[in-house]
């Protein structure tokens, strides 16, 4: 978008250099007794797409409503665009929000409700320069000419894109959106997080979402902040947090893995030997991003689905560091890639999951006996909680 | 049986309603012999300057008093919103009573206060008075708004409330996060929410002022209502002419209650946004 002008220079102060657009500095939100954001820290850098995720009542919406005004920290300073936002409302702060169940006007048409913010500027905007920026945005949101609509006529996707317009056409510093794709199916789901990203980079708002569902995470962002019980457990890139999570509490939310608990018995360079309860001593390496155990911590072994391989009896390679022999529980056919469950000896039962290419993935069945294996610098060795 | 016995109760219920609708029409004198139908009873209640002025009366204390209760009435319920605790359970509780306690006590209640408040007040008025002719305190217009207003504004404060429960309070939020103060959130979107149940409330108000004998019995002073003419008017015998006043008053309230039905339906339809 080119034609953007700049809105509410006196109410959106935006300092163009400033590398980070959103900071928590040692925030802290109570209800009650309730902890619901702990002591938390972190910086946004401007321009990027941020994901909070975790489970309902980590703390994700509370942050997020923490930087809209909503809500006011204990504690700590919440800034956005380098400016502190101590004491400032909602209603003055360069940030705007489509919401979860996207909460537009019912008592106005599509144009009235995405023209609303750019109608409370003082001194006012032309009418005319308002019709025409809400015209434009619209079209970014591919609803041209719907302007004239009631609410309740439109889908709930085309609700969403209404939202979404809302919030853009005031050009905020920073983009909020609450779970908004959560109430949409699936198929419209999967074409709206496309969009979402597209729109990012066309508008280059700095976008954070909350979500619970750990795919849209993934897809979208650039960065993703795990939380749980408050706190941030793991703050980084998709693939930071894909390959090297923190601890299980990370590998299990992000992605699927294969967890095998024990204990550490002996540590080497860049990993180490661990018991697991039902006897056998398995080798794994540290995480980039975990913690260090030392001998006797508890340990747990992540291994993803997909690192795990299976052959006919006595072709498994060599240099495999865990071999076993295990028997096709369970068979799910996934289109490019099917899911084994297998039973294997002093393991339990391990997913493993086989690219269309893989000879065995079209061949084996629930009941025939395989060769499962891995290679220890695959799995990883992780802080247990 | 149990079919005959609804039937029963109803035509208790309606049956004499029906008969005073029937016998607005007749054109004979009496109000219990059907003689043939005739609208000139109408024609001579339109010609009853007596009536008009008492219809005038009513009119004008019922739109003061719902107009003072709805106003009041949606301030004291968006001020209650944010009341918690027990300050909020009083009054919940003295609001409840207002709507639940007898239009004779609150009649009685009011004359009594009243006629003691101006009695003092008069008294004092009369010492410092700097003039001849202190003004005097006495029941009237004022009397009966005051009352009135104080008796509906408990219905408002009901019904804007409900509405309220029923509001999504995100849409404050999104009003807030748009650059709205909370004045400017009030005017753009609480109120035009709020707006058919305080419309109901006011057609509600209205209807009941417009309708109460009793209250306005106690505090009219030498006002006369519609409602209190009537009753005076029994009095020297039920006629036809009576008949179609309380047929047009009938008619009147019922289109004011189906209007604020229609209203609170139309508030409270789901519209998912």
């Amino acid at each position: 978008m080119t034609s953007w002008s700049e809105p509410r220079a006196a109410a959106v102060a935006r300092t163009a250099s400033a590398p980070v657009d959103v900071e928590f500095r040692g925030v802290t939100k109570r209800f009650g007794a309730v902890v619901a954001v702990d002591d938390i820290s972190f910086e946004i850098p401007r321009g990027s797409f941020h994901s909070f995720l975790g489970p309902s009542g980590c703390g994700k919406t509370t942050s997020l409503r923490l930087i809209a005004g909503f809500e006011q920290p204990d504690a700590g300073e919440v800034a956005i665009g380098g400016r502190s936002m101590v004491g400032v409302p909602a209603y003055r702060r360069p940030v705007n929000m489509v919401f979860q169940h996207y909460a537009l006007f019912p008592h106005m048409n599509v144009a009235d409700n995405v023209g609303y913010g750019l109608r409370q500027a003082r001194p006012k905007l032309d009418r005319a320069e308002i019709d025409r920026r809400v015209a434009e945005t619209l079209d970014l949101v591919r609803l041209p000419k719907m302007g004239a609509r009631r609410i309740w006529e439109l889908s709930g996707g085309q609700q969403q894109r209404v939202a979404l317009a809302r919030a853009l056409v005031n050009r905020p510093t920073v983009l909020l959106l609450d779970e908004p794709l959560a109430a949409l199916d699936r198929k419209l789901r999967r074409d709206m997080q496309i969009e979402l990203q597209n729109l990012q980079r066309d508008v280059g708002i700095t976008f954070i979402l909350v979500t619970h569902d750990q795919e849209e995470a993934l897809s979208m962002s650039d960065t993703i902040a795990i939380m749980r019980d408050g706190k941030i457990v793991q703050f980084g890139t998709p693939q930071l947090l894909y390959d090297a999570p923190a601890n299980r509490y990370v590998a299990d939310f992000v992605g699927e893995s294969n967890f095998l608990t024990g204990n550490v018995t002996a540590t080497h360079a860049n990993g180490a030997s661990i018991a697991l309860s039902h006897g056998p001593v398995l080798k794994a390496r540290w995480s980039a991003a975990g913690d260090h155990l030392s001998a006797g911590e508890e340990c747990v072994i992540a291994v993803r689905p997909e690192v795990i391989g299976l052959w006919p009896i006595g072709q498994a390679p060599a240099d495999l560091d865990v071999r076993r022999q295990g028997q096709v529980r369970n068979r799910i056919y996934l289109g490019d890639h099917t899911e084994f469950s297998l039973q294997v000896p002093e393991l339990g039962e391990l997913m493993v999951r086989l690219p269309k290419s893989d000879p065995l993935a079209m061949s084996l069945q629930p009941g025939d006996v395989a060769e499962i294996g891995w290679r220890a610098d695959q799995a990883l060795a992780l802080r247990a909680t | 049986m149990l079919r005959a016995y609804s039937v029963l109760v109803y035509l208790f219920l309606y049956g004499p309603i029906a008969l005073i609708v029937l016998f607005s029409f007749n054109s004979g004198l009496s109000a219990a012999d059907f003689q043939g139908f005739s609208l000139k009873w109408y024609a001579k209640v339109a010609g009853n300057s007596l009536m008009l002025d008492a219809l005038r009366t009513s009119f004008t204390v019922a739109f003061s008093s719902a107009a003072l209760a709805t106003i009041m009435g949606t301030m004291a319920a968006l001020a209650l919103q944010r009341v918690k605790g027990p300050v909020r359970v009083i009054f919940d509780g003295l609001t409840y009573i207002a709507i639940m306690v007898p239009g004779i006590v609150i009649g009685i209640a009011t004359l009594i206060a009243l006629v003691t408040t101006f009695e003092a007040a008069n008294t004092i008025l009369a010492q410092i008075w700097p003039g001849d002719a202190p003004p005097q305190l006495h029941m009237g217009y004022g009397s009966i708004i005051a009352a009135h207003t104080l008796f509906s504004m408990a219905l408002v404060i009901v019904i804007v409330r409900a509405r309220m429960a029923g509001m999504d309070r995100s849409l404050i939020e999104a009003s807030m996060d748009l650059y709205a103060d909370p004045w400017a959130t009030f005017r753009q979107v609480t109120l035009p929410q709020l707006a058919p149940a305080i419309m109901a409330g006011f057609l509600l108000c209205f209807t009941f002022s417009f309708d109460d004998f009793v209250i306005a019995f106690f505090v009219a002073g030498p006002l006369n209502t519609l409602p209190i003419y009537v009753f005076s008017s029994i009095r020297r015998g039920v006629t036809p002419e009576i008949n179609a006043i309380g047929t047009a008053i009938m008619m009147f309230s019922l289109v004011m209650l189906f209007s604020a039905q229609v209203l609170l339906r139309r508030a409270s339809a789901p519209r998912k946004a």
